[in-house]
């Protein structure tokens, strides 16, 4: 698939493919995406605003250039703002694709970061050169500010300019949370919200702090996805609720939702925080999303992995033949799958 | 003071003087989780250092690049958000001058603190405030308006050009709002003792003036806060 390449949100001419548990595969513009909800569905949605991730900087016992990649914290806590799981590039810019990037300087154990107004140490390294976890010096309100100063969203090479944090952030964005946007939430704009309450189908949302999607680096890609703290609000259970009320579906809005959900149900379904760590993939069996609404994923990745929940790799391969023959964009701001499992 | 048990989270622009300091310092005396906002980083560190629990935040509402900075730390600090109180204002022209004197660009300054800044932060916080709203809390815009925006006072051309689309802002994003659980209102808080004040009437006497706290406790009653 080619990527998408202009950081539109809601392209006049998004796509979108509807997948059916029969095996049917239908091609629709994705503003009719109502459409393929019923009275008494629920869609739920990641809220959370995209974190400006990326800091660039020096490694002081080098004095080389380094970019740090803010990549899982261990709770969303507001105050929980002092260590984070980071990727660290060395030496180059975001017009390098993330194969192609630099390692960082060797990194040990107390080694102290510059990065911009932010001061940083090594707490430890995670079995691989690009993996740390840091710790900042200040208090949560001087982090928080230098953060937003100096922090860039994530940037990707296959876009022509810079994202800045209103492309990168979803009509319902709130907490900022995610390493990277929670982009299945793009189709989303108050224009839909209002549709969706009119036909009778259920809005809510939890927020998840979805990591990166990618480092380009075979092996810390393995790994992925970290560790992923989120927060499944009560009101979202009680649309649960009323959705299986009412015979309806829990649909969910992108792959980070679904993890979020399905690692919640694995725990009885309680509200509060938790962190999700597992991996959803062929063999999971699905026990509270009914249906994903998803960007189109190619083979291989970890989001592409999550869809074999949902539907046999039979009818993925058919379905990804399709978005092939039918010219559908890859990548954040590309088009979309509705699958029902 | 809420349907809900925990504390009110509200955010108010212009945080460290006038109308917005008072609100900031009442609802402190309330227990409520504040962020405020101003532009003098300084300012920003006394007001926080003077009600400790307080979250100050350095940013100009009037720069779209300082939009969002700002919005993630609010939401960030407070953990979501119940109340925006825009209340950062520009007069335009200092001294106050006939709209026939006033430079497009005094014009384009009260429109972008007054009317866009207050677009673009609420816009950019509408997806914590619909969350709330969701919770079951009452999530609410006030938007700080004057009657500078209802009637035509000579000198006060681009001050009141400006809160007259901030009014209209508001009454078309409570319609549109409201069934989502996000109410948007106007507060105008009358002619107050206000360093804003000071630069727009110089000759006033200031004790015929509404002291800023009664302001402040006004607003308070009307979000159910008193």
């Amino acid at each position: 698939m080619i990527a998408a390449r202009t950081p539109t949100q809601r392209p006049a001419d998004a796509k979108l493919l509807v997948i059916e548990a029969n095996g049917g595969l239908q091609h629709a513009p994705r503003h009719r995406l109502a459409d393929f909800l019923r009275a008494g569905d629920v869609l739920i949605a990641n809220d959370a605003a995209t974190l400006p991730a990326s800091l660039s900087g020096i490694h002081l016992r080098s004095a080389a250039p380094i970019e740090v990649r803010l990549a899982g914290r261990a709770s969303l806590a507001a105050d929980d703002v002092h260590e984070f799981v980071a990727v660290v590039f060395g030496a180059g810019d975001h017009r390098t694709p993330t194969e192609q990037r630099a390692l960082p300087p060797a990194l040990r154990e107390g080694d102290a970061l510059a990065l911009g107004p932010l001061h940083a140490q090594v707490l430890r390294t995670l079995d691989h050169p690009r993996l740390i976890a840091l710790h900042f010096d200040g208090t949560p309100d001087t982090i928080r500010a230098a953060i937003a100063r100096h922090g860039k969203p994530v940037q990707y090479a296959h876009l022509p300019a810079p994202l800045t944090l209103w492309d990168v952030w979803t009509s319902v964005a709130a907490r900022p949370v995610a390493f990277e946007p929670p982009s299945a939430g793009f189709v989303l704009d108050w224009a839909l919200l209002h549709t969706l309450r009119e036909r009778g189908i259920g809005f809510a949302t939890l927020t998840h702090a979805a990591g990166l999607s990618s480092t380009g680096d075979a092996a810390l890609d393995a790994r992925l996805p970290f560790d992923e703290a989120y927060h499944l609000p009560a009101a979202t259970l009680a649309a649960i609720d009323r959705a299986h009320a009412h015979g309806g579906r829990v649909v969910a809005l992108g792959t980070t939702v679904t993890r979020a959900l399905e690692h919640a149900a694995s725990r009885g379904l309680k509200s509060g925080d938790d962190v999700a760590d597992q991996r959803i993939g062929a063999h999971t069996r699905l026990q509270i999303v009914d249906a994903i609404i998803s960007g189109t994923h190619e083979p291989g990745t970890s989001h592409r992995e999550l869809l074999r929940a949902f539907a046999s790799d039979a009818l993925l391969s058919r379905a990804d033949a399709e978005l092939a023959a039918h010219g559908y964009l890859t990548h954040e701001f590309g088009d979309s799958v509705l699958i029902a499992a | 003071m809420n349907s809900t048990s925990s504390p009110l989270r509200v955010a108010v622009t212009g945080g460290t003087s006038g109308l917005g300091l008072a609100l900031v310092r009442a609802l402190h005396a309330r227990g409520a989780r504040i962020a405020f906002v101003a532009r003098d980083a300084q300012r920003v560190r006394r007001v926080a250092a003077e009600l400790p629990g307080t979250h100050g935040i350095s940013g100009d509402i009037a720069s779209k690049d300082d939009t969002h900075r700002i919005a993630m730390q609010i939401t960030a600090a407070l953990g979501g958000l119940d109340v925006l109180v825009n209340n950062a204002s520009s007069l335009g022209p200092v001294p106050l001058a006939l709209l026939a004197d006033t430079d497009c660009e005094d014009l384009e300054a009260a429109l972008a603190t007054n009317l866009v800044g207050p677009f673009r932060l609420t816009k950019a916080l509408l997806g914590a405030l619909g969350a709330a709203a969701r919770e079951g809390r009452s999530a609410r815009v006030v938007n700080i308006t004057s009657d500078a925006a209802v009637s035509a006072y000579a000198h006060w051309g681009a001050y009141g050009a400006s809160k007259a689309g901030l009014a209209q802002l508001s009454h078309i994003w409570d319609e549109e709002l409201r069934e989502h659980g996000v109410r948007v209102m106007n507060f105008d808080p009358g002619d107050m003792d206000t360093p804003m004040h000071a630069l727009a009437l110089p000759d006033a006497d200031p004790a015929a003036l509404k002291r800023p706290a009664d302001s402040a406790r006004e607003l308070l009653t009307l979000l159910e806060l008193a």
